[in-house]
């Protein structure tokens, strides 16, 4: 039954640690719970926007920094929970077509910030077949570690936007809490663009 | 293909033209026929983004990724809609993005639909439980004043702001489709 449970077998710590390592120059947003651990666990830096709740909308403000910023690649990480309540902006971001953006979703299969309830993802849904059907340009699925550095060239090379499904273990890390004040971590980043606060 | 309005009010093009003087490059939207003129303008400016949504909230989100990359981006949907972005406006709230939402009010006047109602009801109030400040117009000729203050408190001072479309403004939808 579960495609997830039998065959997810990457860290997503260090899957996360190695695309960012290989995407420097990513504008990055992540997701509500572990994605932002994630993330802030690989070197908390200015370009990185994180969502401490505001569940399902990790992806929608991926959509409008990329049209605002086509020069750059946007890299957006979440978790299957996260885009699941936001699941109509695939539909939303594939209308757009915006080529400098990619949605990495580490999809262990269940909602791990609140006990491990299996989630979607893990009772049949495919959130690459959802993206693919949503007209994503590149849909990839991603059961090796090995694949990560492909996925990095795809994120950096902006040619049509992608959506990778990463198949992660169910592991509950230990936190690693990002800065959770907004505004500072907004100006911070709008700072990295040269922008002023308002 | 045929416009949706084929002389829109001069209140609606004068929202148009406040976006667009005001230098917005995103338009999110849920369609309504109150925000048509606005939406056909705006898919047809190449200097603006109509970004069509399948819900409201995707709006706020997308709205508060324009700022971060330093692009103005303003919100337009029905009364209906108010209530999917209520979780999604602790966006806004937290991170004090600026915040201009421009709502055509349903179910409050000759209206014809009582499941727009309910809504209709809470729309101010749902507003501002999450924060957000609501201004209202209800007459043609305030329209163009109210969503320019609206626009400046946002865009000057950093605030979130809805402007209420008066349904009175719209007039009444036909029910019977003439042939």
């Amino acid at each position: 039954m579960s495609q997830h449970a039998a065959t997810a077998g990457i860290d997503r710590r260090a899957f996360v640690a190695s695309l960012l390592d290989n995407c420097p120059q990513a504008l990055v947003i992540t997701g509500l719970g572990s994605s932002s651990y994630d993330v802030f666990a690989a070197g908390d830096r200015p370009e990185n926007f994180y969502l401490w709740g505001a569940m399902g909308g990790a992806s929608a403000v991926g959509l409008g920094l990329a049209l605002a910023q086509p020069q750059r690649s946007v890299l957006v990480v979440t978790g299957d929970g996260e885009q699941l309540m936001g699941l109509g902006v695939l539909a939303t971001i594939g209308a757009q077509q915006p080529a400098n953006l990619s949605v990495v979703i580490l999809d262990n299969g269940h909602f791990g910030e609140t006990g491990m309830q299996l989630s979607h993802t893990s009772m049949g849904t495919s959130l690459a077949a959802v993206a693919r059907g949503c007209g994503f340009k590149h849909v990839v699925e991603v059961r090796e570690m090995a694949a990560v550095n492909s996925l990095a060239g795809q994120v950096n090379a902006r040619a049509g936007c992608t959506l990778a499904q990463v198949f992660v273990r169910a592991d509950a890390l230990p936190r690693a809490l990002p800065p959770r004040d907004g505004v500072y971590v907004k100006n911070r980043f709008r700072a990295a663009l040269g922008l002023a606060p308002f | 293909m045929d416009s949706v309005i084929e002389s829109p009010a001069t209140w609606q093009q004068e929202i148009f033209s406040i976006l667009k003087q005001g230098g917005v490059r995103q338009v999110a939207y849920v369609p309504d026929a109150g925000h048509a003129h606005v939406i056909e303008c705006v898919n047809a400016d190449p200097d603006m983004r109509g970004v069509v949504l399948t819900t409201e909230e995707e709006g706020v989100a997308t709205v508060c990724g324009a700022w971060l990359g330093g692009q103005r981006s303003v919100l337009l949907m029905q009364s209906s809609g108010v209530g999917n972005c209520i979780n999604m406006l602790s966006l806004i709230q937290n991170c004090r993005f600026p915040f201009l939402c421009l709502v055509t009010m349903r179910g409050e006047w000759a209206e014809f639909n009582p499941w727009q109602v309910p809504m209709a009801k809470a729309t101010q109030l749902s507003l501002e439980a999450m924060g957000v400040k609501a201004l209202r117009a209800s007459r043609p000729e305030e329209v163009a004043e109210t969503v320019r203050a609206g626009f400046d408190a946002v865009f000057l001072g950093g605030d979130s702001v809805a402007v209420l479309l008066s349904q009175s403004l719209i007039g009444r939808k036909e029910w019977e489709r003439s042939k």
